[in-house]
């Protein structure tokens, strides 16, 4: 059962850095400007993701695009599965979010219940517009029927690998993108 | 759920049940402040509720009169959705003889997953964890213990100083009578305040036992010497109802040497709060302009008081061993 871990990176900090700016220029294409998006990180490292696509977008179209950050604990779906509770971390929407177009941005998609979570938190602060889904890594296995708007990368990957993003924001050194296998 | 590790996992060993905190560490109340931190927030929302305790039940057993703990308890579980049942003595089988096991084992019975248990007899909540698979939450147990209200004071001293090590806490009167008080001592020590417990003799009892239970406070009869210096200022209610006859020569003579006055309050520093764990007796124990002052804190004592049972709540489900 001891398996060793390896680890093997798929994105280095170059190329995280154009495909956030790529998300970032699809994002402005496909809602013709971003006047109405605010951009909404999933916590932990949606956030600094998101930030970072704000920046993009900044350099790119010349708005200072709203960001937040939502924590989705309170939402989960396994809670009762985890003993004991992960912490709970702050939730800060910039604003009303009613009528305006959101992009919940995250670092990995994986099964979809974190995306699920994050919808029914949102729809509690009030009713947007649209909400569009921006994620660094889709790495497939999805278990509800969502979908990203705006990838990254695919990356397909065995359910007994890990993908792991590090952002320097959160992680420190480099930006990049592993998959982990074995001992975690 | 994204692969990889993203929530941070509490690292403590499973609590079960909250009934005093004098089995607390400093980190395990740290990690309750940081709940209720995030219970705040969800507080501000429009919607002031969120789903984490769906389909969960929690009974309030209040079995002596509250108005605060037992409001803040039953808003605290409304706002994780769990289903809520408040009971009173009054109106219940216990007006029948129904003992307080029986009471337990119908509401096990019910499907209750969490007792709130306020009541005359100090270590009732205690018999109550042993007969009871699911969680206990002590809401004042007689002259015992009350770890709810003793937790959103840390929190609301800690809020409004930054912090609560080195801090002068002066609790103040009543203290015989006192589960507030008893409390507060475990969860100051604990976190590392100097407390001095300030009362006449006939409210405080043998000197010795005290500091037997907590060897750092410090005791004085005197009110105008122990606030100098003073963080925090903290009156306790005189209880009328518990008072044996000849503890105190007459109300207006305790007031006098023993209330929280204007003049008191700026002996302290200049930033010292003034707290009060309510309900109070204005003009006894303290005066109502100490009340209404900007150093009171009386009012977001009551406040955190909803985000502290939200965080205790929260942390207890995830620790507790039925399945939830």
């Amino acid at each position: 059962m001891s398996e060793e871990r390896t680890e093997k990176q798929v994105l280095n900090a170059d190329e995280m850095r154009r495909a956030i700016v790529r998300i970032a220029h699809e994002i402005a294409e496909r809602n013709e400007g971003v006047a109405d998006v605010l951009l909404i990180g999933i916590r932990r490292r949606g956030v600094p993701l998101a930030q970072r696509i704000a920046q993009a977008l900044l350099d790119a179209e010349g708005v200072q695009v709203p960001v937040g950050q939502i924590d989705i604990t309170l939402y989960r779906d396994d809670l009762s599965l985890r003993h004991p509770y992960p912490m709970v971390g702050p939730t800060h929407l910039p604003g009303d979010i009613t009528g305006r177009t959101i992009v919940l941005v995250d670092d990995v998609l994986y099964t979809g219940r974190t995306v699920r979570a994050a919808l029914d938190e949102l729809a509690d602060f009030g009713r947007p517009a649209r909400i569009q889904l921006a994620v660094l890594i889709d790495r497939g296995h999805r278990e509800l029927p969502i979908r990203a708007d705006f990838i990254g990368k695919n990356l397909p990957t065995a359910r007994d690998e890990m993908v792991e993003v590090h952002v320097s924001e959160i992680d420190g050194g480099e930006d990049g993108v592993f998959i982990v296998k074995g001992a975690s | 759920m994204t692969g990889h590790g993203t929530a941070t996992m509490l690292e403590r060993p499973q609590r079960r049940h909250v009934l005093d905190l004098d089995d607390f560490s400093r980190e395990e109340i740290e990690q309750v402040f940081r709940a209720a931190e995030m219970m705040k927030e969800v507080l501000t929302r429009a919607i002031k509720q969120v789903p984490v305790l769906r389909g969960k039940t929690v009974v309030n057993l209040f079995w002596e009169a509250s108005t605060r703990t037992r409001v803040s308890f039953e808003l605290a579980a409304k706002s994780l959705s769990a289903n809520v049942v408040s009971m009173t003595a009054a109106g219940s089988s216990v007006s029948k003889g129904e003992s307080l096991l029986d009471t337990v084992r119908t509401l096990q019975a019910l499907g209750a997953d969490f007792i709130v248990i306020r009541h005359s007899e100090s270590g009732a909540p205690y018999l109550v964890a042993q007969h009871f698979r699911g969680s206990v939450l002590n809401a004042g147990d007689g002259r015992h213990a009350h770890p709810s209200q003793a937790l959103l004071d840390l929190f609301t001293i800690r809020e409004r100083l930054g912090t609560i090590e080195g801090r002068k806490v002066v609790i103040i009167g009543d203290i015989l009578h006192s589960r507030v008080a008893r409390s507060n001592l475990w969860g100051l020590q604990t976190m590392g305040a100097h407390v001095v417990l300030c009362a006449p003799p006939t409210l405080l009892g043998a000197e010795a036992w005290w500091k037997q239970t907590w060897p750092g406070i410090e005791i004085s009869y005197d009110l105008d010497e122990a606030v100098k210096g003073a963080d925090v200022l903290m009156a306790l209610r005189l209880q009328r109802e518990r008072m044996q006859a000849g503890l105190l020569p007459s109300l207006r003579e305790y007031s006098r040497h023993f209330a929280l006055t204007a003049e008191r309050v700026a002996r302290a520093r200049p930033e010292a709060l003034v707290m009060h764990p309510g309900p109070m007796n204005e003009g006894i124990e303290i005066m109502p302009d100490v009340v209404t002052s900007p150093q009171s804190a009386i009012e977001e004592q009551v406040t955190n008081g909803v985000a502290i049972r939200m965080a205790l709540l929260y942390l207890l489900a995830g620790g507790s061993q039925i399945s939830l």
